[in-house]
């Protein structure tokens, strides 16, 4: 069969993954959210430490508490994996220990992330709202 | 891949550390990735926290005891610098993305910046911690 494809073209797309810049601009996407919510972050631990488990648990019953908690650690684990990710692939050149510590970058942030957030409307839905 | 590759001709490299003088902004690069991976295992910590909280009243008591010990409230003043160096240099890198300050003598007066006000904001919070009693 002809083809009738000229050779750029068939050339054209072998090249990058042309998905590298989705990365780029997620890890920025998070940092631009997270300048607010780290300071709402910092407040958030002095008021938490200076109180004991009854202050905390009605405190993030609290909707807007709950929520900007969730998303300061939802945020956190999404740019931190694309952070570590970036420093694996700088300093591992080794395809099999590269590809296990890309994997465990990837566990570990969706573990924490959703045992954090399902700790927090635990929480927010029982104790403190109680 | 071929032959050719597979055989490891020995590639040139970009120079390493200990090619370069010590300059700032080559600290500031180093010190960004250093509290990045430092704010990785403190955000283990938070998750720690919201999951001791959800355990009940024992735990989180253990778990803030663990926070306040000696140990705990060093980790913690470290995790402070870390947040806010890495906030500071973070809006940096954020700048520089948008195209601005990236002539060298911008690029190291905003690093002298972000070490400086990661310090000064680092021993703000905790003079407010001590004052409210949260220490």
């Amino acid at each position: 069969m002809v083809s009738y494809r000229t050779p750029l073209s068939r050339a054209r797309g072998l090249g990058s993954a042309k998905h590298g810049v989705g990365h780029w601009i997620g890890e920025r996407v998070g940092a631009i959210a997270l300048v607010p919510l780290t300071l709402w972050g910092v407040f958030a631990v002095l008021r938490l430490a200076a109180g004991d488990y009854a202050f905390a648990a009605a405190w993030i019953a609290q909707p807007l508490n709950a929520t900007l908690m969730a998303l300061l650690l939802g945020v956190s684990f999404w740019h931190m994996h694309s952070g570590l990710r970036v420093i694996v692939e700088d300093y591992i050149h080794q395809t099999l220990n590269k590809t296990a510590l890309l994997v465990l970058n990837l566990f570990v942030c969706v573990l924490a992330g959703a045992l954090s957030i399902f700790s927090i409307l635990k929480v927010a839905f029982t104790v403190g709202a109680s | 891949m071929s032959d050719a590759a597979k055989a490891g001709r020995e590639r040139p490299m970009s120079p390493h550390l200990s090619i370069w003088r010590w300059h700032i902004t080559m600290a500031s690069s180093i010190a960004h990735r250093v509290s990045g991976v430092a704010l990785y295992v403190g955000a283990l910590i938070g998750a720690g926290w919201a999951i001791s909280l959800a355990a009940g009243p024992d735990s989180y008591a253990a778990y803030k005891a663990l926070l306040g010990s000696p140990l705990g409230l060093l980790v913690m003043f470290g995790l402070t610098l870390s947040t806010f160096y890495h906030l500071g240099n973070g809006i940096r890198h954020l700048v520089w993305d948008a195209g601005h300050g990236l002539d060298v003598k911008s690029a190291n007066a905003s690093a002298a910046f972000v070490f400086a006000f990661a310090v000064v904001a680092s021993l703000a919070v905790w003079a407010i911690a001590f004052m409210i009693g949260a220490v």
